[in-house]
């Protein structure tokens, strides 16, 4: 019979494999996890949290660009885009990525419809990703609190 | 790795630079600052971050700042990267300055930032893999 905390270990393992696969984590998401230890204990959600935070700025400031109708100023909205992609990437978020690369291309081209479709899929997608992260930290508690080891998870 | 005689335990020198660094990382992005200041106490150095290029030139204004690397965004606002490293090569900075590029950028783009001062490129996102041999060969070199 699985103890709690082995049952809590495959859970995690299950999880975590299937953000992998279903392309809302890559690689550097396992690079912030290699640079977690003693004296970084809580480093990736602290920088995760960070990157949340930097969404919702980042978000609110393409927002009221796009707000200003027949003024929009696309290389504003384009500079948010530009470095949104840049802390996904940092972060492993890469269907917020995958995201920014279409936005920047709307924001090159001008394409308003385009640049607020790609804004309210980021938005969507950031707060997706959010809710799966707490998820998988939660879990990562549940598994501390039970005396267990957060076991490492080969993609 | 290895014990020494007092037990005390080595670090195998792949995983560190083989001196203490002292680094500025300049981005005007909150969540790449942390990752870079993570990644340069992972490999044994000390950081001191700087919003923009601009940030970045008051630094050494005064003359008394002494960094062996500088990692420099290219875009940022105020100063970007560019601006700064042709600044800080005017003021006389011999720092080793890496350029933090997007794989976004084209090859002209690239090699203006090169052209600008610097000693190498890399594209984001950084890792301590990435980094560690790079710095090595640079301070070999």
């Amino acid at each position: 019979m699985d103890t709690l905390v082995a049952q809590l270990q495959r859970q995690f393992r299950d999880y975590t494999i299937s953000l992998y696969h279903q392309g809302f984590l890559d690689d550097q998401f396992t690079e912030l996890k290699k640079l977690q230890d003693e004296c970084s204990p809580d480093f990736v959600a602290e920088v995760v949290s960070l990157f949340f935070e930097d969404c919702e700025k980042l978000i609110g400031n393409m927002a009221r660009a796009l707000d200003q109708t027949g003024n929009v100023d696309f290389s504003l909205v384009g500079s948010s885009v530009h470095q949104l992609k840049g802390s996904s990437s940092s972060v492993g978020a890469k269907r917020v990525k995958g995201l920014c690369v279409t936005f920047k291309e709307c924001c090159d081209s001008q394409n308003f419809e385009g640049c607020v479709r790609c804004l309210q899929q980021v938005d969507i997608e950031y707060k997706s990703l959010k809710a799966k992260l707490q998820d998988l930290f939660n879990l990562e508690q549940q598994i501390v609190q039970a005396g267990g080891r957060i076991p490492q998870v080969d993609i | 790795m290895a014990t020494t005689s007092t037990g005390d335990i080595e670090k195998t020198k792949s995983v560190e630079v083989k001196k203490k660094l002292n680094v500025l990382i300049v981005d005007d992005d909150t969540v790449i600052r942390k990752l870079h200041e993570n990644i340069i106490k992972s490999i044994g150095g000390i950081s001191q971050t700087a919003k923009n290029g601009e940030e970045a030139v008051n630094i050494h204004r005064d003359g008394n700042a002494s960094f062996d690397l500088i990692l420099m965004d290219k875009e940022m606002p105020e100063r970007d990267g560019l601006s700064a490293i042709k600044k800080l090569r005017e003021m006389k900075v011999t720092s080793m300055i890496i350029g933090v590029t997007t794989l976004a950028d084209n090859e002209e783009e690239r090699k203006a930032f090169m052209e600008a001062g610097l000693n190498h490129c890399l594209a984001k996102p950084l890792s301590k893999a990435k980094i560690l041999p790079l710095i090595n060969n640079l301070m070999d070199a």
